[in-house]
């Protein structure tokens, strides 16, 4: 129990992922002495290590690898376009040490203290850390933040081995591209993943359990980026529950039965099988029953409005806590928190939070849907624009998707915009901005976009709010 | 160099006035001692002063605006010419600030500063210039106190929904050119007006609006009333007027016929299962309909009080959108300005208004005798697609039934 000066500090982050590192470098900014603590060896997280980072970097390099092999149109003659997956691999690899050692560099720059190990609360306030390279240490602090993230959710009764049966983390590191690729899950994760082989070259079929894929997208765009998907050569099988998945020893064999009960079990037969199910907090081995750090149902650390856990001096961020599981809720926890605890006035607007889904073409949302705004009996109105009347999207080819924005039929306010498309996931932003200031859809409509962009979609979507879009 | 009008101290234990009259408008000369406004209180009515000679600058509180002791009521400009007088046949309030809707693109009320004006979001800046509005008086509930399109046109509904505006904001005296000698004159509508032009002609256009009467005996009533008052008033700390047996009798008699409460839309009909009331509640500045949420759960002293609170709210110019909308009925009352009997118009998409009217005493025969009773004259307008002639007349035969006799309200009969 070492109370050596080097141990001591004003706050200590248990978890560098986007939500611990972030809050790290935010406390460091606003002078406080800061300990950054993971296990991985190196920071970043699930999201950038095995998460976020890697799947856009082979999302977009099967994207390029896809359209080189239409360019003819274009008038681009490239010859038979081949796949060396190994390289592909160490593009990505290169994507991910890139932004793990920027990590390290940022944490460098603040006065950091990045410490490689396995943390454990011992008591509040005091954390011990069995250090990678051996030996322990023990730090306290008055403030401990746990950002320790999310972990694969199991399918029950099916073991992952990360080799035929994988986890997000295996399907982002296969040596060969599968022959036939099977996804439990259509969620984010799977749909990414899928999309990614199917380009490389795989039979891919996604099974989930609802009849719908992406719960919580709004339908009409879940509806359309289902049918983009089948027109991709993704095979769908929805209402089906996985009843089990045999390893054998050259492929697997997964048993399907409808999630209604009702009607025959079938089978399909693959080489891989990504699980892609969901994702749970992790809080194992912290030390969390011994302190009565108290957890929710669902395993999450419950937490107060202003991150505060049951035990003083102890607060909780990210994925480990109630919420959207995803890195910016996380980041903007982080730095509410380390604003916070440096005696700030500081808020994390959870109903502006976009979502994004890396495809092609992207989906991206921010707000309310129309199954939401029904449910909450809110009158609304609905402006929708489709990209092949927008002038950019008709010459770069991505015609596909449209916008959509609901605002309140009353106020005009916008209550929730979304877009599949191509780069949706960059156009959301000006949509997050607007519903930070409370812009109703005549503000958006009113603000000059430039022309020739796909964001002029974005204002005649607002246009159409008011039944008066201009170039449809 | 500006001089302040303030309130002065109105007397003993007296803090708070209103605002009765602006004799004087901004851009008008005034002198030394010459009366500005007119102030009234409970115990006195009093005259504000100019306290130095000028030019009445600005305004800032309205006739009807409640002001407290010491108030700055606006101010004069010592050293300003008056403005060269414009001719407007209107008494204008002085705030909000008149628009001149003739000259297209400028906006008429415009903020005071370039840096006001740029903070306004483009469907603000739009709303105010249309409205003549002054973006300093509008309520703001937006990020950082700015003003977001909801509360613009919150303040656009709150002021007038109909006829009868004093204020009228962006009404302007614009002689046709050809006439100079102003034998006519043509006003441009104020957007406010065409909007409350289109939703009357819509309600006639779309509805099959037809009005039944009947008539009201009110002895009973005003005999409850008389006996109850202040004990009801000492309980509840809110006068026990006529509107709440009213709401209480069409509650009752909307159970029975529910058509009268439901809604058309498309093909379908949509019959409520709850009762929002509007309340045509006259204002100085005109009729405004505030809602009662939920009325059929309210008692008596509830319903005077959410009445009275709107009233208020609508004297002030502080009804939110909210308030107004999602009726499912409506009672308007224009006994007050001494009609007998009228037609009123339907709120769309509501299917049934009730006109309450001016008590009069008439020889009625009672039991075979003449006798004098105040009397009421009820009118239903319904509309006639999905309420029948039978229920329609139904209906107010009920109300009739339960204000005559008010103990069947209690009765539940």
């Amino acid at each position: 129990m070492s109370q050596n000066s080097e141990d001591r500090f004003d706050l200590i982050v248990i978890g560098a992922g986007p939500g611990g590192y972030v809050c790290a470098l935010r406390a460091a900014q606003l002078g406080m002495r800061v300990a950054c603590i993971d296990k991985r060896g190196a920071p970043g997280g699930t999201c950038l290590n095995v998460g976020c980072i890697p799947s856009k970097a082979l999302l977009h390099a099967s994207e390029v690898f896809d359209e080189t092999r239409h360019t003819e149109d274009m008038g681009i003659q490239t010859g038979k376009v081949k796949l060396d997956l190994e390289k592909m691999m160490a593009y990505k690899q290169r994507g991910v040490d890139g932004n793990t050692q920027g990590v390290t560099f940022l944490m460098k720059k603040n006065g950091v203290a990045e410490i490689l190990g396995n943390a454990r609360l011992t008591r509040p306030g005091e954390v011990e850390v069995a250090l990678l390279d051996g030996g322990t240490r023990t730090l306290s602090a008055d403030h401990v933040v746990l950002a320790t993230g999310s972990e694969v959710t199991p399918l029950p009764g099916v073991e992952i081995d990360e080799e035929r049966i994988v986890s997000s983390t295996g399907a982002l590191a296969f040596d060969s591209v599968p022959k036939h690729l099977v996804i439990v899950g259509a969620g984010i994760i799977g749909l990414e993943l899928g999309s990614v082989w199917r380009r490389l070259g795989a039979e891919v079929t996604v099974v989930e359990f609802l009849d719908r894929i992406t719960p919580g997208v709004d339908a009409e765009l879940a509806k359309n980026f289902q049918r983009i998907l089948k027109k991709q050569g993704i095979n769908f099988k929805l209402g089906q529950k996985v009843i089990g998945v045999k390893a054998l020893k050259a492929s697997a064999k997964i048993i399907l039965a409808p999630a209604s009960g009702e009607g025959e079990e079938t089978s399909l037969s693959a080489d891989r099988v990504l699980v892609a199910i969901g994702r749970r907090p992790h809080t194992e081995g912290l030390g969390l029953e011994a302190l009565g750090v108290a957890r929710d149902g669902q395993g999450r650390i419950e937490t107060d409005g202003h991150f505060k856990t049951s035990v003083a001096g102890i607060y909780a961020i990210g994925d480990v806590i109630a919420g959207p599981m995803l890195a910016h809720k996380a980041e903007d926890e982080g730095v509410a928190l380390a604003e916070m605890l440096a005696g700030q006035a500081a808020h994390v607007n959870y109903d502006v939070i976009p979502g994004v889904i890396y495809t092609a073409p992207e989906l991206a949302w921010v707000g309310r849907n129309e199954e939401e705004l029904k449910e909450a009996g809110i009158d609304y109105r609905v402006g929708k624009f489709p990209f092949t009347a927008n002038g950019r999207a008709k010459v770069n080819n991505t015609t596909d998707g449209f916008v959509k924005i609901l605002a309140d039929a009353a106020t005009d306010r916008v209550l929730g915009v979304h877009i599949l498309g191509a780069h949706a996931g960059d156009m959301i932003a000006e949509a997050a901005i607007a519903m930070e200031f409370s812009a109703s859809a005549e503000d958006i409509a009113r603000t000059c976009h430039a022309h020739p962009t796909l964001t002029e979609a974005v204002k005649e979507a607002a246009l159409a709010v008011e039944d008066r879009a201009l170039h449809m | 160099m500006a001089s302040e009008i303030r309130v002065p101290t109105l007397g003993e234990s007296v803090t708070e006035a209103t605002i009765a009259q602006w004799y004087k408008k901004p851009g008008e000369a005034v002198s030394m001692d010459e009366p500005l406004c007119e102030l009234e209180t409970d115990k006195v009515t009093i005259e504000v002063p100019a306290q130095s000679a000028g030019v009445l600058e600005e305004v800032l509180f309205e006739e009807g605006a409640t002001v407290e002791v010491g108030a700055l009521l606006g101010s004069i400009d010592a050293e300003g010419a008056p403005a060269a007088p414009a001719e407007t046949p209107v008494a204008e309030a002085p705030t909000p600030k008149p628009a001149a809707p003739a000259e297209a693109v400028a906006p008429a009320a415009p903020p005071a500063t370039e840096t006001e004006r740029d903070a306004l979001a483009p469907s603000v800046r739009r709303l105010v210039s249309e409205h003549g509005l002054s973006p300093a008086d509008i309520a703001a509930t937006g990020k950082d106190g700015r003003l977001t399109k909801g509360d613009v046109l919150t303040a656009i509904s709150g002021q007038v929904s109909s006829q009868a505006s004093h204020t009228s904001t962006a009404q302007t005296a614009r002689p046709a050119s050809t006439n100079q000698n102003a034998r006519e004159e043509r006003v441009k509508m104020t957007r406010l007006r065409q909007t409350i032009a289109r939703r009357l002609k819509e309600s006639q256009d779309t509805a099959a609006q037809l009005t039944t009467f009947n008539e009201v005996d009110m002895s009973a009533l005003m005999q409850l009333r008389s006996e109850y008052k202040d004990l009801f008033e000492k309980k509840y700390g809110v006068r026990l007027g006529f509107m709440s047996f009213f709401v209480r009798a069409c509650i009752t008699a909307l159970h029975e016929i529910p058509a009268v409460n439901a809604e058309i839309s498309g093909d379908e009909i949509i019959y409520k299962n709850y009762v929002n009331m509007g309340i045509a509640v006259g204002t100085e500045k005109g009729l405004v309909v505030p809602v009662l949420r939920d009325v059929q759960d309210m008692g008596l002293a509830q319903i005077e009080q959410t009445i009275g609170d709107f009233g208020r709210k609508a004297r002030d110019g502080k009804l939110a959108i909210e308030d107004l909308q999602g009726g499912t009925f409506t009672v308007s009352n224009g006994g007050v300005y001494g009609s007998l009997m009228s037609t009123p118009i339907l709120n769309l998409p509501q299917s049934g208004v009730l006109g309450m009217h001016k008590i009069q005493e008439r020889p009625m025969v009672v039991n075979g005798q003449v006798e004098v009773r105040p009397m009421m004259y009820l009118a239903l307008s319904y509309d006639h697609r999905i309420v029948d002639g039978k229920e329609a007349v139904t209906f107010l035969v009920r109300v009739k039934e339960s204000l005559e006799a008010p103990e069947r309200l209690l009765l539940d009969i």
